[in-house]
């Protein structure tokens, strides 16, 4: 019990800590988009609207506010989950985000699965084998890995399984809710193309973690102890590379749901990506603030649970 | 500080490039490089036909001798708009790395140089700008600029800013703290003198190697931002864009999609073999180590 008091501790401080981040970040995509020039009331009224439907347009966004009043409203509705209407449809923002929300996470948590699964052992064995032609091996893949487009290989990979051997369905998704096995049938084959640059950045950080470990004092006093390679490995390497591989975890989160607009791209998957790529193109502004936000308001969330998670991993963080 | 004593030491380094081509790795990087610089320079006399001229070939037409890596759509010489591709790759990587390098490291040194709260403050705005993924923030700014080749290149020149700031930062930080920044303030050298002649240039192998690391991943981001369409706009010859147009023909014309990924995919883990042979010659922690 007593030992969670310093935990808590952080969890509070963390939380206040992350307060200015997401004001910041927020204050961030709506200033932004404030900059963009012309005007937007008379972009909204359409090229034959008369002055007054201009300031009517003006009023009802209120668009008349100093800039700060308009932030705060729009911070303000966003705490209370309103995130503003679709310039283009007219429809909330949220609802949108909301339908969409499943279908991005599916293949983000799909593509980190695959990114450790495959990652991990390959990271370890090149580790254990630095040096070695195996090693040589696994690193030159995942150098392959960074330098592959994850858009090309997505093609490549529709191209070969899904039409020239209709292994797996070329494009669309279905909702994990109506339908789980149709759900992840769906998002095999975008996964895999999403976690190609994550199975190489698991490797590379796992991989040279493991080797610093290995290579320390305290391994090599174990040695001498007589314990087995093996042992040292489970017992010990692995228990002090699980920092890094949480850290890994925290980036690749942030950076696979970046990817994850561009897959959706490829797969026509109607998630939160392809919805921000298009409302960036016809610059329908509230969902692109929308989606950003979401976005960001994820990245921070999960930072927030990865430093929960180091103090359970490590003690000795809590207590700094 | 110690150069000076270690030079005489030590027996004459080999040459920077003699170093650079240690590797099998960077010296196929460095052709590769080269490669491209050659077809971007040398285009119009290289590309047995113009980029943008149709119905040079049946629409879709696959593979032959005349035309090596089929045609598109409008029955454009792919392999021609391939070689003119190379002219955006690397300018526009090296446009956005500069960006980012250039108002990253500023950001950085006037954050950690100001101390204080001003230290407080800017950092907390970098670690907010961190919590954008990169391609989040692009496509922000896109929306902002409007689409297109230079706010494309904007964009992800801006969004490498905060990473290129926190690492800067950190550096200068760990400088301030030393004693030669110390005694140029006490002899009582202007705020501009130290940053310029002492904080720059023991930043400079860092800011470097970031730079060099960064590259590759600028190439592709700029393409990638092409194939969402936000980039380069058709009929402009840029991979990610071409790539985009092959999208539809995967099927039936693969080549359409197969010779622009390729040539981007054999640019960028050029520009990254080459990249990390760099930062392995250029960190000065790596180098103490060897």
């Amino acid at each position: 019990m007593l030992a969670n008091a310093p935990r808590l501790m952080l969890v509070g401080r963390r939380l206040v800590q992350f307060v200015p981040v997401i004001v910041l970040a927020t204050f961030v995509v709506f200033g932004l988009l404030k900059l963009v020039p012309g005007d937007l009331a008379a972009t909204l009224a359409g090229e034959y609207a008369t002055e007054e439907r201009i300031a009517q347009i003006r009023e009802s966004y209120g668009l008349n506010d100093p800039f700060l009043v308009q932030y705060g409203r729009w911070l303000w509705n966003a705490m209370q989950l309103d995130l503003s209407r679709s310039f283009q449809s007219n429809e909330p923002v949220l609802e949108q985000i909301m339908h969409r929300f499943p279908t991005t996470m599916l293949l983000v948590v799909g593509a980190l699965l695959v990114s450790l699964v495959v990652g991990v052992p390959l990271g370890i064995l090149a580790a254990t084998n630095a040096g070695s032609r195996l090693d040589v091996a696994v690193t030159s893949l995942s150098s392959f890995g960074v330098a592959l487009p994850n858009f090309w290989l997505a093609m490549i990979l529709v191209a070969t399984f899904s039409l020239s051997w209709g292994w797996f369905p070329a494009t669309g998704a279905v909702r994990f809710g109506a339908d789980p096995a149709g759900a992840i049938w769906h998002a095999v084959l975008p996964s895999i193309a999403l976690a190609a640059g994550g199975i190489a950045e698991v490797v590379r950080q796992l991989r040279s973690a493991l080797i610093e470990i290995l290579s320390s004092q305290y391994v090599r006093t174990l040695y001498a102890k007589g314990l087995s390679p093996s042992a040292i490995l489970w017992k010990h390497g692995l228990k002090n590379v699980a920092v890094t591989l949480l850290t890994v975890i925290g980036l690749l989160a942030s950076r696979l749901l970046g990817g994850a607009v561009v897959i959706e791209a490829v797969f026509a998957i109607p998630g939160m990506g392809s919805m921000v790529v298009r409302a960036a193109i016809v610059k329908d502004f509230p969902v692109v603030q929308g989606v950003v936000f979401t976005m960001v308001i994820l990245v921070i969330a999960i930072n927030l649970v990865i430093d929960l998670l180091y103090t359970i991993v490590d003690p000795r963080v809590a207590l700094k | 500080m110690s150069a000076a004593v270690s030079d005489a030491v030590l027996p004459r380094q080999p040459s920077f490039f003699t170093r650079l081509l240690g590797a099998p790795g960077a010296v196929i990087g460095t052709v590769v490089i080269v490669v491209v610089l050659g077809l971007a320079a040398f285009a119009p006399y290289l590309a047995p036909y113009d980029w943008n001229a149709t119905s040079q070939c049946r629409r879709l037409a696959p593979l032959s001798a005349e035309h090596w890596f089929g045609c598109d759509l409008f029955g454009r010489d792919i392999f021609s708009r391939v070689i003119y591709g190379a002219r955006f790759s690397l300018a526009m990587g090296l446009t956005t790395v500069a960006i980012s390098l250039v108002f990253g490291a500023l950001l950085g040194i006037v954050i950690a140089y100001g101390g204080g709260k001003v230290d407080r403050i800017g950092a907390r705005v970098i670690d907010a700008m961190l919590c954008f993924p990169p391609i989040i923030l692009a496509i922000l700014i896109v929306a902002v600029l409007g689409v297109g080749l230079v706010n494309a290149a904007l964009a992800v020149g801006i969004s490498g800013i905060p990473r290129f700031a926190r690492i800067t930062r950190a550096a200068t930080l760990t400088l301030v703290a030393r004693d030669f920044v110390e005694s140029a303030r006490a002899v009582g050298a202007t705020h501009t003198r130290i940053v310029l002649r002492h904080l720059l240039p023991n930043l400079a192998p860092i800011l470097i190697v970031i730079a060099t690391l960064d590259l590759g991943s600028a190439v592709l981001f700029t393409a990638t931002l092409s194939f969402l369409g936000l980039g380069a706009q058709p009929p402009t010859p840029e991979w990610g864009a071409m790539l985009n147009a092959g999208r539809e023909y995967v099927r039936y014309a693969p080549w359409t999609m197969i010779f622009p990924g390729l040539a981007l995919f054999l640019t960028v883990m050029a520009v990254n073999l080459v990249g990390d042979r760099l930062s392995l010659i250029l960190d000065p922690r790596q180098r103490d180590r060897s």
